[in-house]
């Protein structure tokens, strides 16, 4: 591995002055579980790199329940955050997200503020995060800032933070009644496997069950996920019947701009988006509490 | 600058390029000092001479290295000794001894859960974790549970009854 510098700050403005140091590359040090199997492949390189440990800082992996939101410390753990039976009642696609990162042994390392910015367009808990509308409170040398999470990832394994700014909070707002999500992905395997589609719904039935709200995300087949406001549109207004479901995919479809790989041709992924987006609103649908 | 000359103190205020951890490992106080980038697995086996967490891929993939920090099955490739300051650690050897096994490496003995032995240690450590994370367990929720643990040898079949044999030992 090369070869490390580590430090581990306790207050949220030490770790800020650490990663604004322009010495050496710095990355943030959560659960590990992806920074570091990063940095072995690097082996060889001569560069120091500064892994600033944010898991002794208060705050950093607590899960709040406010009557605004969810105050989520970025580097709680996908065990610990799936653990919660108060969060899955509110996010129950959220929380499934986050249970599908990897075994048992990750869940207990891996972190949601990880997944989010190690930034992979597959990445399970982003379209999980986009259609429950949560934001991002980054903090820099300069200050605060909040960014949407369907704008704070920009490209594969990029984000919008800067040198010198820690995700410090990942907030997600109070769902109005009668609202509920879900996420599914796609893999070629039963566990342990990166999605080769994912997508997350969250739908506002009305009593009659009609919907008056929705929100589209899909993953894994774009160079990040996306928020897909067309196949949203096709579900508002309706009764989630077939012919609704059947416009939403192909809203869907139409968004993504998957790539070919070994996991998939852009055609199947394209297809199966589609396919994913309406069980997924079937699934939400499901689940909002009459 | 040699190791030993960092304090602690300057270490976690600016960082630096050794760390010295308290932890425990199988119940005694270990305080070492090694290069920031030293893993788990290599405190372990290279320095503490506890080679019965294997290093199959090192890359988090196959479990073969799982041990348990602060009671959690973790992939031991894929941590930080500096990430394990204050922690609990405990590996196979610290499980059961050749006299006195654990009801999990009897299990194993037992239902004939291993062939060439490799992902033993890091099955029985997942597996540990397993019956404790679940109230009742059924082969569903056992595949599930070890799928961080990859055998080369066995088929998984037996490795599945020897949990679910040790499960039922271990909760009478
Ligand atoms: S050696 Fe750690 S998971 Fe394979
Ligand atoms: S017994 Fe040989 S790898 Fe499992």
């Amino acid at each position: 591995m090369v070869s490390i510098v580590y430090a581990a700050p306790t207050s949220i403005q030490d770790a800020v002055e650490l990663l604004a140091d322009n010495a050496m590359p710095a990355n943030v040090l959560a659960g590990g579980t992806d920074l570091l199997i990063q940095t072995r492949a690097q082996a060889g390189s001569a560069e120091s790199r500064l892994f600033v440990d944010v898991k002794k800082i208060k705050g950093m992996s607590s899960a709040n329940m406010t009557p605004q939101g969810l105050e989520l410390g970025p580097s709680i753990s996908c065990a610990e955050f799936t653990a919660r039976d108060d969060i899955r009642a509110l996010y129950p696609g959220l929380v499934e997200a986050a249970g599908l990162i990897g075994s048992t042994q990750i869940q207990g390392r891996a972190s949601l503020g990880g997944n989010l910015c190690n930034s992979s367009p597959a990445a399970d808990t982003i379209p999980a995060l986009i259609v429950n509308s949560a934001q991002c409170v980054i903090v820099g040398t300069q200050g605060e800032r909040r960014v949407t999470v369907e704008d704070f990832v920009t490209g594969v394994g990029s984000n919008c933070m800067h040198q010198g700014e820690l995700l410090k909070l990942i907030f997600v707002p109070t769902p109005v009644a009668r609202t509920s999500d879900a996420y599914l992905r796609f893999i070629p395997r039963s566990e342990m496997d990166i999605a080769v589609v994912g997508a997350g719904v969250s739908v506002t039935l009305d009593a009659s069950g009609s919907c008056q709200a929705a929100r589209v995300s899909i993953g894994a087949v774009a160079p990040r996920a996306l928020l897909v406001p067309e196949a949203a549109a096709a579900l508002i207004g309706t009764s989630l019947d077939a012919a609704a479901l059947t416009a939403a995919a192909s809203a869907a479809s139409a968004a993504a701009k998957p790539i070919s790989d070994k996991r998939g041709t852009a055609e199947y992924r394209q297809h199966v988006v589609g396919v994913l987006v309406k069980r997924a609103t079937l699934i939400a649908a499901d689940r909002v509490k009459p | 600058m040699s190791a030993k000359s960092m304090s602690t103190e300057s270490m976690s205020a600016k960082g630096s390029s050794s760390v010295t951890v308290n932890l425990k490992v199988n119940n005694k106080a270990v305080t070492e000092t090694c290069a920031a980038n030293t893993t788990l697995d290599e405190l372990l086996r290279e320095q503490l001479g506890l080679s019965g967490t294997h290093i199959g891929c090192d890359t988090s993939q196959c479990g073969s290295c799982t041990v348990h920090f602060d009671g959690r099955a973790v992939k031991a490739c894929t941590l930080l000794v500096a990430q394990c300051e204050g922690a609990e650690i405990t590996t196979i050897e610290g499980l059961g001894t050749a006299d006195n096994l654990h009801p999990m490496q009897a299990a194993f003995r037992e239902c004939h859960g291993l062939q060439c032995g490799f992902c033993t240690p890091g099955m029985i450590m997942a597996a540990v974790d397993l019956v404790h994370q679940e109230e009742t367990l059924d082969e569903q929720k056992i595949r599930k549970g070890l799928e961080g643990n990859i055998c080369r040898c066995t088929g998984y079949h037996n490795i599945v009854r020897a949990v679910a044999t040790a499960a039922k030992k271990m909760r009478n």
